[in-house]
């Protein structure tokens, strides 16, 4: 333990060194990016803000279901995330170093592509050897952090309940999901950055690629006035993010056969990251 | 120069100068032209019919062409009847008779034919049907037997596996003149009819794991037929593609609706099974003639049939109808949906306490295991 603090304190001074000013660069909004180094990947660093937010999981009401609650979160502290999904090639350096799991083989080992086929527990791995690497400390985002970065391209999926008929909501829920998808092939992996940049500088936010998220799946039973009155959290499934939310076991690599038969599944299911930040950094301007 | 082509148009001419005046003797009957339509839909036709037998004209071109079958954009070198995997469904009535003009444009590369299983001779219409690139063919068959039957393309020796695995089969549906019956003679009528056509996909892998590509039909047939040969099929597809019949292309229906499914598999057993509801009325070999069986949770299409489903469905939702071999259905792809819109009956079924945590055990309550006097 003592050698491994140690080089962690040695990668911090010489990656504070490295990164000087110059190499970040102001992007709309305050927020900022930070070059890719070394191991370090590119980055942006998010500005504080609130974020109109609705809760992953399941919700019921006086003991019926329950729309999930609209909530304004309040991000006090700026994110640092990656700037694009990481790479089979990024990806590979881990399993060279035995730290993770080989991606399937009729998966395209390029810089330019991100890692695909990867489940909960490979991003989890990859957070572990990278933060391992780089001294920094790397993990999966929560589902907020991910909505608050995705921004315009977080999807709201909210539904209304009607007691009398849950068939409407799984043909709304249906209906909507399939909107989303436009093309023939809309599942085949392309170069990073096919997609485009949203508002924040993140790129291809919920494109084809569904990003996991550190978020476990809930069931909370809450009050008339929106008090939750018990939660029942199960971290064997979790929330992944694109273009709609989906919930996903966590050892599953490939969700393309979907859940229970009636739904539209994520088409690949891939990562980012974001860096936690200390004070020691805040201070280092990192 | 007399290319090959122009040779072939005197040919036809002159074909057709012989051939027409016997056509129009032949057959005292009125003629009727139908327009095919791509699956999973079906022209329009009378179910009961009060008309006396006619000569039912369809044509259907053969295309050769790249397909994609997969959401991740797997290409596939298709060989299809209208351009359709499976090819459309023709419906006549018992007595009619059915006459097919076939045609293999110039720009395919292969030699094609048809086999209707639901005609009688020249093996099914294949030996007098075999067209080369440039040339159609006429043939015409007597619908003498009702039910839901194959037709596909079988010219000879390996081409016929392959040219069927390749997309080349659709179905015939020839409805009694009274229409559909059940077991004690009472009409059965349909408000919508959907046609499903399943294929088993062999698409060869190169030596990383990936689908190989190929540039056209001709070469993909050494490594097809070798994954062919080991009997396992890469996709197991509803018209023609994974995913083809789910999202917006979900088929659709309405609660108090009737809808007849015709499922056909050219080449390999299937068992459809609709999740969520049931076959009211099931041909599962797809003989009219044949009783229906009734309730059926999963049936039964032996490669090489199709057979008929009858269902009115009772609750609103999304279905899956599925091969319910699952991994065939959810890892392969066979797989499609029904959107049925409608009034929830709480009758069938209600949820009567949503998901919660296991209540904490009551003390005094007798546990299965505890011991009494």
């Amino acid at each position: 333990m003592l050698r491994a603090s140690k080089l962690k304190v040695v990668f911090l001074a010489a990656a504070a060194f490295a990164v000087p000013l110059a190499m970040t660069r102001a992007l709309p909004g305050a927020n900022r990016e930070i070059a890719a180094i070394k191991d370090q990947p590119a980055l942006v660093e998010l500005q504080p803000g609130t974020l109109r937010y609705r809760s992953a999981g399941d919700f019921t009401r006086a003991g019926k279901p329950a729309e999930a609650p609209l909530v304004t979160i309040r991000i006090a502290q700026p994110i640092t995330i990656m700037k694009h999904q990481v790479s089979s090639a990024d990806y590979q350096r881990c399993v060279a170093e035995g730290a993770c799991r080989a991606l399937p083989t009729d998966i395209a080992i390029t810089a330019d592509r991100p890692a695909v086929m990867v489940s909960w527990r490979d991003a989890d791995a990859y957070a572990t050897w990278l933060s391992r690497r780089t001294g920094y400390t790397y993990r999966l985002p929560t589902d907020e952090e991910w909505a608050y970065a995705a921004g315009t391209h977080y999807q709201d999926d909210g539904l209304p309940v009607d007691d009398s008929d849950p068939s409407k909501r799984w043909i709304a829920r249906y209906e909507r999901e399939a909107d989303l998808r436009n093309s023939e092939t809309d599942g085949a992996v392309r170069p990073i950055g096919a997609f485009g940049a949203n508002e924040n500088g993140l790129l291809d936010v919920a494109g084809n690629v569904w990003e996991w998220t550190n978020t476990c799946f809930v069931r909370m039973a809450i009050d008339a006035a929106g008090k939750v009155l018990s939660t029942m959290a199960n971290c064997g499934v979790r929330v992944v993010e694109g273009q709609h939310r989906a919930y996903v076991t966590d050892f599953i690599r490939d969700a393309r056969a979907g859940g229970c038969a009636a739904g539209v599944p994520p088409s690949n299911l891939g990562f980012r990251l974001v860096r936690e930040s200390t004070q020691f950094m805040r201070w280092f301007g990192l | 120069m007399l290319t090959r082509r122009t040779a072939m148009m005197g040919a036809a001419l002159a074909a057709l100068i012989l051939a027409a005046p016997a056509l129009a003797q032949d057959l005292n009957l009125p003629r009727q032209k139908v327009e095919l339509v791509a699956p999973p839909f079906v022209h329009p036709h009378e179910q009961a019919t009060k008309q006396t037998p006619k000569i039912i004209e369809f044509r259907m071109e053969i295309e050769e062409k790249e397909v994609i079958i997969d959401e991740q954009g797997t290409k596939f070198q298709a060989m299809t009847f209208n351009g359709s995997m499976p090819g459309p469904l023709m419906v006549v009535h018992q007595g009619d008779y059915v006459e097919l003009t076939l045609v293999n444009p110039e720009t395919n590369a292969m030699p094609h034919n048809i086999d209707f299983h639901s005609a009688t001779g020249a093996l099914g219409g294949g030996a007098l049907t075999l067209i080369n690139p440039g040339e159609q063919v006429v043939l015409r068959w007597k619908a003498d037997r009702t039910g839901t039957f194959v037709y596909h393309c079988a010219p000879e020796g390996s081409m016929i596996p392959w040219h069927v695995i390749s997309g080349m089969h659709g179905a015939v549906m020839v409805l009694p003149r009274e229409g559909l019956k059940d077991g004690a003679g009472k009409a059965l009528r349909y408000d919508r009819i959907y046609y499903i056509g399943e294929h088993d996909l062999y698409v060869p892998r190169d030596e990383k794991g990936k689908f190989k590509a190929y540039d056209s039909v001709g070469e993909s047939y050494a490594d097809t037929m070798e994954v062919a040969r080991k009997l396992i099929p890469t996709h197991v597809v509803f018209n023609g593609k994974v995913g083809a019949l789910t999202g917006k292309n979900a088929m659709t229906a309405k609660v108090g609706e009737t809808v007849l499914i015709v499922h056909s598999q050219a080449n390999r057993d299937s068992r459809p099974h609709l999740i969520g509801g049931h076959g009211d009325h099931v041909w599962e070999t797809g003989k009219f003639a044949n009783r229906p069986e009734v309730d059926l949770e999963t049936w039964f299409i032996r490669g090489g049939s199709a057979g008929a489903a009858l269902y009115t469905f009772k609750q609103p939702g999304i279905y899956a109808y599925v091969n319910h071999n699952l991994i065939e259905a959810v890892e392969l792809g066979a797989a499609a949906h029904f959107k049925v819109e409608g009034k929830w009956n709480d009758d069938l079924m209600k949820q009567m306490r949503p998901p919660e945590a296991i209540p904490p055990k009551v003390q005094g309550v007798l546990q299965p295991n505890s011991k009494t006097n």
